[in-house]
């Protein structure tokens, strides 16, 4: 290759030479190893089990691929998974700007308290959660002695699905948010003030705007979470197919049942689901950063 | 509009910010805050804005009192030294916020931010972000959306603080002739003692919480009412001496001073700008001794470093280059330096309020 081109170190081989051989010294130190970790490790951890897996699913026929993947339960179960992780994601992006607003902006007696705690979802187990989630609504738990007699289920229903997503997911907003809204200088409030704008105006034309591009991460993350969460759901839920039952659970009910490539058959949809999702997502947080260029 | 501060005191905890500040500023005029870092002018600024609230005091615009109103109620407009623009929105929405929180209609906004951005000329720039734009690009959009809502004053904090030498002297010249076409009266903050003066119909100086002096350009830099004032306004050489019975005492020089007419010697000091002193070959009437220790260019001047042994200090002197010619002035030359007129400042008439 490098026949037609004069300069070795203008070809490919030459430049990634270069590079891993560090020749080209860059003030940064460290580019060629770590570029070949990152890639190995993506290899190794990330890329070959999702090949393996899809590889796993076309060992069916078209048509098998289609009744075990768009199957009225696995639809059902993809709603609830979809739908419930958006909803959570929803609630949380809205609690979480109000959390981290809190943290930044007010000094306050415990204040780093309350920093340190918005983490502790990230370090808990997720069974734990779930237990203590259905053991404080039902009937006779802390919270659902009150609100089982107003109809409101948070034990054992869909609604239990996306509060337990809903503590699962509200660190990545909080964590997300926090540092975008620590940067943003103070004078732009102040800014807004001087030329006549409420505080309501202020939130909504000038801080919002702002940290729009952070919600979206978070939202991102936080629904991400909540697609894979499994943990804590199967004891939150009553997990009846069609009715409570998230696409995880039946991909552990397909392989309880040795049917595996019908598992990996609905892995696949929802891989593809998450994927697409996370796309759309940054595709939507990259328009809107497009003036942080 | 004019502005009128009394007895205006400010404290953040144990520091205080400014201590019974008086103040006016005549409508149409461009006054500069003019002092050090911590002499308490921009919270004076601030508090003018009212961006920041006055412990006592109160604040006047024209005859009507706006000590208790909010910064949104005050009509002004507050160029911030980090310009605090909107980073998510283009160069257009910027200007136009002010009118859009007031549901100013369309037209109307689109017609005001064209004229707007053709006076701080950056038409064609509209649909730009400020990431996209140079400093002093963003400085002017500041400027234009702190116009944008007619603004009954403008108030600018260290307008060209961030900028670099060849820029800040560009804006500072423009924004004087803008100053002259609008006919609003506008505050500045500074610590650049050449920008006050450039640009400035009053400068005010302060430090450590008040005023020092106020007064036209000229009337501060030949008559320093303190000898902070004197010090703050740029180089000066500095003689330590005494006072007794109308004659200073300094060194060599003897120079009438009426001002002190008592037998008890004081002590006082003295000081003699730069351009005031002067070189020749030959001895006159209160003359030092001196050799040239360097020799800078500096714009329309030379400057001039002559150590004088026998008072074991070193003087900066500016030559004309017209001089130093004609003199032949080189490097260890041996010179003759006199002062052609000297200020006298004694400690206890230093601080007076």
């Amino acid at each position: 290759m490098s026949a037609a081109k004069p300069s070795p170190g203008r070809s490919l081989g030459g430049t990634l030479r270069q590079l891993v051989s560090g020749k080209h010294r860059s003030p940064l130190p460290g580019f060629g190893p770590g570029l070949v970790v990152t890639i190995s490790w993506l290899t190794v951890m990330l890329f070959v089990p999702l090949i393996a897996l899809i590889a796993k699913s076309t060992s069916l026929t078209p048509a098998e691929f289609l009744a075990a993947a768009w199957s009225e339960r696995a639809r059902a179960a993809y709603t609830l998974t979809f739908g419930a992780a958006a909803i959570a994601a929803v609630v949380d992006v809205i609690l979480g700007l109000l959390f981290a607003w809190v943290i930044v902006r007010y000094r306050f007696p415990g204040r780093q308290m309350l920093d340190a705690i918005v983490d502790l979802p990230f370090a808990l187990p997720t069974a734990v959660a779930g237990l203590v989630y259905s053991s404080l609504y039902v009937k006779n738990g802390w919270f659902g002695q009150f609100l089982v007699p107003l109809g409101i289920e948070g034990a054992y229903s869909r609604f239990a699905i996306v509060l337990v997503l809903i503590f699962l997911g509200l660190p990545f907003v909080v964590r997300t948010v926090q540092p975008l809204l620590s940067s943003l200088e103070g004078d732009i409030e102040e800014a807004a003030a001087s030329l006549g704008a409420s505080r309501w105006q202020t939130f909504t034309r000038v801080i919002l705007p702002s940290v729009m591009p952070a919600l979206y991460t978070g939202f991102a993350l936080a629904f991400a979470r909540g697609l894979g969460e499994y943990g804590s759901i199967i004891f939150v839920s009553t997990n009846i197919p069609y009715k409570s039952e998230i696409a995880p659970m039946l991909i552990y009910d397909r392989l309880e049942s040795y049917h595996y490539e019908e598992a990996t058959a609905i892995a696949v949809v929802l891989l593809a689901g998450s994927i697409t999702t996370l796309m759309f997502i940054n595709w939507l947080e990259a328009r809107n950063r497009r003036y942080a260029r | 509009m004019s502005i009128s501060v009394q007895n205006l005191s400010k404290r953040f905890g144990d520091f205080v910010a400014l201590k019974n500040v008086n103040l006016e500023v005549p409508s149409d005029s461009l006054t500069a805050l003019l002092g050090p870092s911590g002499s308490g002018k921009t919270t004076l600024l601030r508090i003018i804005s009212g961006l920041e609230s006055a412990d006592e005091g109160s604040i006047l615009f024209k005859d009507e009192d706006v000590t208790t109103r909010s910064a949104r109620d005050r009509e002004v407009g507050f160029v911030f030294q980090h310009y605090a623009l909107f980073r998510h929105m283009t160069v257009f929405e910027n200007v136009a916020f002010g009118m859009r929180v007031r549901n100013s209609p369309n037209n109307e906004v689109r017609e005001r931010v064209n004229e707007l951005l053709h006076l701080v000329r950056l038409e064609g720039l509209g649909q730009r972000y400020p990431s996209e734009l140079s400093g002093g690009q963003r400085q002017r959009v500041a400027l234009a959306r702190a116009l944008a809502v007619k603004p009954r004053m403008l108030l600018l904090d260290e307008p060209f603080g961030a900028l670099d030498a060849k820029v800040r002297q560009e804006l500072r010249t423009w924004l004087r002739k803008l100053h002259e076409e609008m006919h609003v009266t506008t505050v500045f903050v500074t610590h650049d003692q050449e920008e006050a003066f450039e640009m400035a119909d009053q400068v005010v100086v302060m430090s450590q919480g008040h005023i020092e002096q106020t007064g036209t350009p000229q009337a501060v830099f030949d008559n320093p009412a303190t000898s902070f004032v004197m010090d703050f306004l740029g180089n000066v050489n500095v003689f330590h001496g005494r006072v007794q019975s109308g004659r200073v005492q300094m060194g060599p020089f003897s120079l009438q001073y009426d001002e002190y007419q008592h037998e008890e010697p004081r002590d006082a000091t003295a000081y003699v700008r730069p351009h005031e002193l002067d070189i020749d070959r030959s001895p006159s009437q209160a003359s030092l001794l001196g050799k040239i220790k360097q020799i800078n260019p500096a714009g329309s001047v030379l400057k001039v470093r002559v150590a004088v042994e026998e008072f074991g200090v070193e003087l900066n002197v500016d030559v004309t280059h017209y001089r130093a010619k004609q003199l032949e002035l080189k490097l260890n030359d041996i010179v003759y330096v006199h002062p052609r007129s000297v200020r006298v400042f004694m400690p206890e008439t230093d601080y007076v309020i």
